[in-house]
């Protein structure tokens, strides 16, 4: 135990642990399905955690990173799962390949993906030049505008209500391409994060005159970082499109949004692991949960996930509850669990979450 | 010695990390005006925040008319005779002259008292009375000054608490703002006047307390303190 | 004609969206807050009022039933989960008040299923017929019923000494205090104000529509907010007119019969113009964040 904790110690593994372990997943589960002992099931249930946490880090960088609010989210994915099944559809026909063709994957991937970041650096270029809420809600009407274009426009395009049909790729391995986009994904939301205008934004998130005054660019940035964001939902969307034979417009909805919300709220905003391991946890949960709660009662799920993200969010940020939280938080009450032994914080890389002021009300 | 009005007991006040009042302590009589100097960030504003509860304290006690006020709201302290004009003014811009005034009255009930309280207003401000019906925002720095200072009025206060009254305003102006808390005096009321103009401070006030970082310095009567080496170097330019 | 029939209609429409924008425009001006669940307070609404015909049988009785629980869940949720967020981060406010909006909608769900209500005994059906012209009845009830809240709303704001109170306090909230004003008071008449009149909004839109379902007040909602922006956000007025201005342009676009599918689009689209060109709104103050 203290050797793996001394492993896990050393600065060079915490920084690269996410890395490790997800390499290490895609390698271990990656044999077993070569083996054949990972069932279909599971392989699927793979590739959806792999997309839910490619969304999660990406919408990640925008609410927990840049202190901006996305609920548009789902919307990106939506134009990347159309752009993305759409290209891979034309490509298959037009190269004569057939539907697992790797490159037809890798170029529907990267052209989903630019599309929807076309579109993040559209919507978010007026709206981060404002106020916080605007982004939002600019967000939440652009997944509906996408989504409303995409189902109306005739069918011979994207297949109006009925849906788009997409072409699928081999299952055994579409979760390891999946797995690696995830660190792809995580090696440049890291990095950026890293940068020195990442660290700067970081450190003045809470002053955006001060930063501006310091001479940085902040909606230069800002943009920047949400063209990213956007970028990775887009890809996230491409890989959803090839794990379904048909992409519906309704399912990219602001309740798809606001799951991955969920998700990022959950992991602690703005710890990239944290948003990793919540997008995981909560896809897993819902893939088992289908089959546990029946038609109404499903929405039991969706009861606890707003009582959570309520209660997590006034915990974390109630000006009154400050003396509250430094007596009971994650790293005290692990700590005592250890017996006040060292613990390992395995976010090796949390990036410190909106700090209100305690201001007197 | 006279009724003391308003008791401040070893306030301290944090802001986060920073520990902005250390421990100061003062008083103001009945009928006084009291002014505290200091730099910019001495804590001269924290200090009259705290005592109209717009932050609350972390050690220490607030009493007026030897009634503890420490944690008392601040819409409760201006029923209790005490207001606050704050620094920059903070008059509403988008509402009339009028409603400003009107709005000052808030926290009383009586309505020949509100109608009483006005006239006199508009009698030594004329021009809020010439103006009433425009919107606030667009009257001058000076006129939006009276404007504070004529809403304070209209709570019927015995205490007001005046944060850099002259701020921003011309010399000539600067004079008027000044015969206009005297004129408080006057009229029987009491002040806790906050200024880094110190010499116009001290030439009307009965008695000063200098706050340095957190700190009172010095204290007693303003002329004697006048006369202190230290004060003519820090404060007033001599 | 029926160029005028969708204005008509885009009238009553705009009407309904003023009602449910003025609670926005009126949280947003006061407690600094983008009230996410405000919409779903619409749907508790109908609920309400389903419950209470179930019970009452009176459509009047109903609508006063809603209103009522309106107002008290409206402040309820202030209090317990806005409240301990005040002065924290807006975002943090924002996510919880998405999250109150969640909860209500599948709360609503468990409790009535996902099968729509039928409110026949609210519906208001027949028309006026004027040459060509042809005004529903609901249409006119709306009318009627927007311009007395407009009415009441400006008057109220103007010359009532609460009004008087919330523009202060949407002005500068620690001057409001300083002048003897309970900013929590006044927030929660906000709230009691905004959610009533969404309960009215919500009667608005059952009596042309009776179909209940748990989501009945999220695209609303959603269109009043953008309303509210339109009309420049914190400005009731303006509330009003991006209201109007909103639910005429809705209208006309559904009489386009090549347009008609993408008007939820065409409104947005709106939106993001309107941000992009003048970000305050019609009617809004353009302000600086104070420093």
């Amino acid at each position: 135990m203290n050797r793996i904790a001394a492993f896990f110690k050393k600065p060079f593994i915490r920084r690269y642990a996410n890395y490790l372990v997800i390499g290490a997943a895609a390698l271990i589960f990656g044999l077993l399905s070569v083996t054949g002992a990972l069932s279909m099931s599971n392989q699927f249930l793979l590739e959806q955690i792999s997309i839910a946490v490619l969304l999660a880090v990406s919408l990640s960088m925008v609410v927990g990173f840049l202190g901006e609010l996305s609920l548009g989210h789902a919307g990106f994915m939506c134009v990347g799962a159309y752009l993305g099944g759409k290209i891979a559809s034309l490509l298959v026909s037009a190269m004569g390949v057939g539907e697992s063709n790797f490159l037809v994957l890798i170029l529907s991937l990267l052209i989903g993906g630019a599309v929807a970041a076309l579109f993040g650096f559209i919507i978010g270029l007026p709206a981060l030049r404002l106020r916080g809420d605007y982004l939002a809600i600019v967000t939440l009407a652009f997944g509906e505008i996408v989504r409303s274009v995409l189902m109306n426009l005739p069918s011979e395009l994207f297949g109006g209500t009925l849906g788009l049909k997409t072409p699928r790729f081999t299952r055994q391995y579409l979760f390891i391409i999946a797995l690696v986009l995830v660190l792809a994904c995580l090696a440049v939301t890291q990095n950026l994060i890293r940068s020195k205008h990442g660290r700067a934004i970081i450190s003045i998130k809470d002053n955006e005159i001060a930063a501006r005054a310091m001479g940085i660019d902040v909606t230069k940035y800002k943009l920047f970082v949400f063209t990213i964001s956007s970028f990775f939902a887009g890809v996230a969307g491409v890989l959803y499109s090839y794990t379904q034979s048909t992409v519906q417009s309704a399912t990219f909805d602001y309740n798809y949004s606001i799951e991955i919300l969920v998700m990022v709220v959950l992991g602690g905003m703005g710890s990239i692991n944290g948003s990793m391991i919540a997008a995981a946890l909560i896809t897993f949960l819902n893939v088992k949960l289908q089959s546990v709660l029946k038609g109404d009662m499903a929405v039991l799920k969706d009861v606890i996930y707003a009582l959570i993200l309520i209660l997590i969010v006034i915990y974390k940020n109630a000006p009154g509850l400050s003396a509250f939280r430094e007596k009971y938080n994650f790293k005290t009450l692990t700590a005592k669990l250890f017996k006040k032994k060292e613990t390992v914080s395995k976010n090796g890389d949390t990036v410190p979450v909106v700090q209100e002021e305690a201001k007197d009300e | 010695m006279s009724e003391v009005l308003l008791k401040v007991e070893n306030l301290n006040v944090y802001y986060g990390m920073i520990h902005a009042l250390k421990g100061i302590s003062f008083e103001v009589n009945k009928g006084e005006i009291v002014s505290l100097i200091g730099a910019n960030g001495a804590g001269k504003t924290t200090t009259l925040h705290t005592i109209t509860g717009l932050i609350h304290p972390k050690e220490g006690r607030v009493l007026y008319k030897g009634e503890e006020i420490t944690r008392t709201p601040a819409h409760k302290i201006v029923g209790m005779g005490m207001v606050h004009v704050p620094e920059g003014r903070r008059i509403f811009q988008g509402l009339s002259v009028y409603d400003n005034l009107l709005l000052g009255s808030y926290s009383r009930k009586d309505k020949n008292e509100i109608k009483e309280n006005l006239e006199k207003v508009f009698v030594q401000f004329p021009r809020l009375a010439e103006r009433r019906t425009q919107l606030a925002g667009t009257l001058s720095g000076g006129e939006q000054q009276m404007l504070a200072m004529g809403r304070a009025l209209l709570s019927s206060p015995e205490l007001i608490v005046l944060d850099e009254p002259s701020m921003g305003l011309s010399p000539l102006l600067v004079g008027e703002v000044f015969e206009i808390v005297k004129s408080f005096r006057e009229a029987g009321k009491t002040v806790l006047l906050v200024e880094q103009n110190a010499k116009k401070a001290m030439s009307i006030s009965d008695r000063a307390y200098v706050l340095e970082n957190g700190v009172i310095t010095m204290s007693g009567d303003s002329r004697e303190l006048a006369e202190d080496e230290r004060v003519r170097k820090a404060y007033l330019g001599a | 004609m029926d160029f005028i029939n969708a204005l008509i209609n885009g009238l009553s429409l705009g009407g309904t969206y003023a009602m449910i924008a003025i609670g926005y425009t009126m949280v947003y001006g006061i407690a600094k807050m983008l009230n996410f669940a405000h919409g779903d307070i619409i749907m508790v609404g109908g609920y309400a009022m389903y419950v209470t015909l179930l019970l009452v049988g009176q459509p009047i009785v109903a609508l006063i039933a809603a209103i009522v629980f309106c107002v008290i869940l409206g402040v309820c949720v202030e209090r317990f989960a806005y409240k301990p967020l005040r002065g924290a981060s807006p975002l943090a406010v924002l996510i919880t008040a998405i999250g109150v909006s969640s909860l209500l909608q599948s709360l609503a769900q468990i409790a009535f299923g996902s099968a729509p209500k039928m409110l026949m005994a609210v519906q208001i059906s027949g028309t006026v017929t004027l040459g060509s012209i042809h005004i529903a009845y609901y249409t006119i009830l709306t009318l009627a019923l927007t311009v007395v809240i407009m009415v009441a709303m400006t008057l109220f704001v103007k010359y009532s000494k609460p009004g008087r109170a919330m523009v202060a306090v949407s002005e500068d909230r620690d001057a409001a205090r300083l002048m003897g004003i309970n900013t929590n008071a006044i927030i929660a008449i906000t709230f009691a104000i905004g959610s009533a009149l969404a309960a009215v909004a919500g009667y608005c839109m059952l009596i042309k529509s009776p179909t209940l379902t748990n989501t009945l007040g999220a695209m609303p909602g959603i269109k009043a907010f953008t309303a509210a922006v339109i009309g420049g956000i914190g400005s009731i007025p303006g509330a009003m007119l991006g209201g109007i201005v909103l639910g005429v342009i809705e209208a006309i676009s559904l009489s386009i019969p090549g347009l008609a599918p993408f008007t939820d689009a065409v409104e947005f689209g709106i939106l993001i113009i309107i941000l992009l060109v003048k970000p305050a709104g019609l009617l809004g103050k353009a302000r600086r964040e104070k420093v």
